[in-house]
């Protein structure tokens, strides 16, 4: 069966299994790889998109949720990939191995469009379900501050 | 010879004369008909286009350490090419390009001069082409800027022009080395080479690399080493939507080594059905021979052994008379679980076989180990089996072993269509090669003024070895190596001895590898000895390392000290360099200043892989328990190529050893791992990272060191450290904040 969704702004029509999670259906079907696998059970924050705005992991959210919604992807978040966040992120040099840096930026982004002058302590809130083994947790933060500056 | 365009076109129609040259056509901007641009091949590392682009090759695995961001600008300088332009491409696994195998934190310290070499050769073969251009002496030339330049007549040639002159001349055989004051990138901040492609997703990870027609494998792997598919029906599983094929894979021979585990494996259109097959398999593990092993009464074991004696391995003086005529006894036991490596990136490999040839895309740290691995599985011969290094998202030891690639290369074959193996989570933490299990008994003898005049240490744990040779019970001298014959001790009587520690899981290297348990036991039980003897740690630490000497063989009471494999000529066991560490890592943290003020502070410091760190960790009460608020670390890897990446490591191995020291335990019964994803194998995360890690690196001049794996063994006991000032329990086990 089909189910219509709209990815980084642009309508996509996918035959595939409504149970299928939306992880899958991103990176096997529609070929867009910049979502990462980390962990299945949304303890990782590595697949981490949006969801009409919300940050959901999708690795455990079902394509029917996201039936007629707008799914953003890190290769959507910013047109030319100059998103502020992704800015901060390069400028602080934040990434080691990268893997779950999408994942993070996503998150990041989220609480950003929300609360546009994150403390620590919120940026730990918003921040603590994704997981980066290099530990670059401490230039996050201040990587999250920097792209918040006005 | 200067080319023009059109004479440069007929050269490439002479290439056989002997240039390596690669030509191809690209459209150039603003141009309407596309213009040949030749690329001439300088050696094996280095490439340059008529265009003036300079290529680089990346012989060695990016998976965090910014090796891409580091090496390649070392031969650039060395070439006298402009960094920020070069292209860098990722080698694929060919011994034409020397050892490839990332491990050991080796990339910096065992290529730092090879490399410059390659720069320098390339650099004197542009040199000779101008020099022989202008009927000057090559002497008086020299190269900078992607270009030639004459200081005397001011003239200059770009590489550009000079390149297809200089392809064809023989590579100098002994190329001199610019003196290091002309590197002028080395030892600064470098920018992030992949820093755009990593935030824009687009960097490739292997389980991102497409072919077309190509499936996707999971595999069920039995749970314990050497057991085999017992009954299996795979009715269900090939009734799945999507689920093309499923193909039990050959058992493997002890000793494992890089072998895959065997298992049943569910080929489908992609991944979802990939696992949806494998969870309606049927089937049911005969155990086989490691059916039984238990990691808490092995735990027991490990203990036995180390509270008995055990086979000498290092020796000065008499330790039990010292023992027994000691003033104060100190004696502790330290147990290290298994641990796991837990990179970001499960393993994933995708191979595609045609008849006797077959191609892998993955995310090793060994390509040439991978491609003598999927040849010798396949009975091909090892030339027909090329390695594509894709980025890895973590590695810490676990991706140079290549069984992932074998399984990947097997299925591919079996099936006749091209095939990525893709591991879960699970499947990582449940079938790793395993961070080693150990016991260590200290004792320790002071005399009446408190010095220390006797230090026994006991370590019983299973070695790496036996994971590639049958009847390895006891610690090669390498891993004895990482912390215990090659401690500096200055203390008259001095035994270590190892205990049998018999092997029922596979061991593997993991980040900084026994570095983690021996540092751990030694750091941690000075600390002790400080607060037995009401002495400050840092005292302590100074006076059980002796005075600023060279330490040799004989003063260590060992045979030979395996050092990493480098010679102690070159990089000797300084005990001057250990003082530099402790005494700056403990004035950055203000140690005196904020001790007196009630903050709870531990210190340790530990040299691995050459080089020297210090750490002081802060420890603070929280609601639930304590926490790790701060740290500050100092590093003296000698020279230094990419100091920001450098840093970077450094600061990510607080974290990553935070997570073993706070959370790591891996446990097995009946052969098989109890953990199985993120919520029972913990990892730090943003809240409990510290506030602020504070890093700092000593300038030296001394070889290079290594910087990916030495971070992390002096966090743990600075850890254990702050939570005893903080806390007064001591901790001897990880994980100290079990689930």
């Amino acid at each position: 069966m089909s189910v219509k969704l709209v990815v980084n702004g642009a309508p996509h029509d996918v035959d595939a299994d409504p149970d299928m999670p939306l992880l899958w259906v991103l990176r096997d079907l529609l070929k867009l790889t910049g979502t990462k696998y980390g962990c299945g059970e949304a303890l990782c924050g590595a697949c981490t998109v949006h969801l009409d705005g919300h940050a959901v992991r999708a690795c455990v959210t079902p394509l029917r949720r996201a039936a007629g919604k707008a799914v953003t992807t890190i290769e959507g978040l910013a047109p030319d990939g100059d998103h502020p966040l992704q800015k901060a992120w390069v400028e602080l040099g934040v990434p080691q191995c990268g893997f779950c840096q999408a994942g993070q930026i996503m998150s990041a982004a989220v609480l950003l469009a929300a609360n546009p002058t994150p403390t620590d302590a919120d940026i730990d809130r918003a921040m603590a379900g994704n997981l980066c083994r290099c530990g670059t947790y401490v230039r996050i933060r201040a990587a999250i501050k920097l792209a918040a500056k006005p | 010879m200067i080319l023009g365009r059109r004479a440069f076109l007929a050269s490439v129609g002479a290439a056989t004369t002997g240039l390596a040259l690669g030509l191809y056509r690209e459209a150039e901007a603003g141009r309407t008909a596309p213009v040949p641009v030749a690329t001439a091949r300088m050696n094996d590392f280095i490439q340059i286009g008529t265009d003036g682009q300079v290529t680089i090759v990346c012989h060695r695995s990016e998976m965090g350490q910014g090796i891409r961001s580091s090496l390649p600008v070392l031969i650039a300088d060395e070439l006298g090419a402009d960094h920020t332009k070069i292209k860098v491409v990722q080698g694929d696994g060919d011994p034409k390009y020397g050892d490839q195998n990332t491990d050991g934190s080796t990339s910096i310290r065992n290529f730092f001069d090879l490399m410059r070499t390659i720069g320098a050769g390339a650099r004197e073969m542009l040199i000779a082409s101008a020099a022989a251009e202008w009927h000057v002496p090559a002497a008086r030339l020299v190269a900078h800027d992607d270009a030639v330049h004459d200081p005397k007549t001011k003239k200059s040639l770009s590489f550009a022009q000079l390149v297809l002159g200089a392809a064809g001349l023989p590579p100098p055989r002994s190329p001199k080395l610019r003196p290091l004051a002309e590197l002028a990138h080395l030892g600064t901040d470098l920018p992030l080479r992949d820093g755009p492609a990593y935030v824009q997703g687009t960097a490739k990870y292997a389980a991102d690399i497409i072919v077309p027609g190509m499936l996707v494998a999971v595999i069920a792997r039995p749970p314990a080493n050497l057991g085999k598919v017992g009954t299996l029906d795979a009715t269900r599983a090939r009734a799945m939507p999507g689920v093309r094929a499923v193909v039990t894979l050959p058992v493997p021979v002890a000793p494992l080594a890089s072998q895959p585990l065997g298992g049943v494996a569910v080929i489908a259109d992609h991944t979802w059905a990939a696992l949806r097959g494998r969870a309606a398999l049927d089937l049911q593990w005969d155990a086989g021979p490691n059916g039984t092993y238990d990691s808490t009464a092995y735990t027991q074991a490990l203990l036995a052994a180390v509270r008995a004696p055990g086979e000498v391995i290092r020796k000065v003086g008499d330790v039990d008379a010292a023992l027994a005529s000691a003033a104060t006894r100190v004696e502790a036991e330290y147990v290290v679980p298994h641990l796991v490596h837990a990179p970001m990136e499960p393993m994933a490999a995708l191979a595609r076989v045609d008849k006797d040839r077959c191609e892998v895309w993955a995310c090793t740290q060994d390509p040439q180990d991978a491609r003598e691995a999927v040849a010798a599985a396949l009975k091909i011969p090892k030339e027909n089996v090329t390695i594509h290094v894709t980025f890895l998202g973590g590695g810490f030891g676990r991706k140079s072993i290549p069984d992932f690639c074998v399984e990947a290369a097997l299925l591919a074959r079996e099936v006749k269509a091209p095939v990525r193996v893709q591991w879960t989570r699970e499947d990582e933490i449940q079938h790793a090669y395993y961070h080693t299990h150990s016991a260590q008994t200290l004792a320790a003898g002071l005399d009446a003024a408190g010095n220390v005049v006797a230090w026994r240490q006991r370590a019983a744990y299973p070695s790496i070895g036996a994971t590639f040779k049958d009847g390895v019970t006891h610690p090669s001298g390498g891993e004895l190596g990482q912390g215990l014959t090659d401690l500096p001790l200055a203390i008259p009587n001095v035994r270590f001895e190892t205990g049998a520690a018999p092997q029922h899981v596979r061991i593997g290297w993991m980040r900084s590898v026994n570095n983690v348990q021996q540092a751990f036991a030694v750091q941690s039980f000075i600390d002790e000895l400080a607060h037995a003897t009401r002495r400050d740690m840092r005292d302590m630490l100074l006076r059980v390392l002796g005075p600023a000497r060279k330490v040799d063989e004989r003063e260590l009471g060992v045979d030979k000290v395996s050092n990493y494999g480098a010679k102690l000529a070159d990089h000797p066991i300084d005990v001057a360099r250990y003082h530099r560490v402790i005494e700056r890592v403990t004035e950055l943290a203000q140690w005196d200043k904020q001790r007196a003020a009630g903050r709870a502070l531990g210190l340790a410091v530990h040299r691995s892989f050459l080089s020297y760190i210090g750490v002081v960790a802060s420890a603070v009460k929280t609601p639930t328990g304590w926490a790790i608020d701060e740290a500050w670390v100092v590093g003296d890897a000698g020279i230094v190529v990419n100091a920001e990446r450098v840093r970077s490591q450094l600061e990510g191995a607080v974290i990553f050893a935070m997570s073993s020291a706070l959370h790591g335990q891996i446990t097995m019964k009946a052969g098989a791992v109890e953990q199985r994803n993120f919520h029972d194998y913990r990892l730090v995360r943003m809240p409990a990272a510290p506030r602020a890690i504070h890093v700092e690196l000593i300038k030296s001049d001394a070889k290079p060191g290594g910087i990916g794996e030495p971070g992390v063994p002096p966090v743990a006991p600075a850890i254990a450290n702050a939570a005893f000032a903080l806390t007064g329990v001591r901790l001897r086990t990880f994980p100290m904040q079990p689930i």
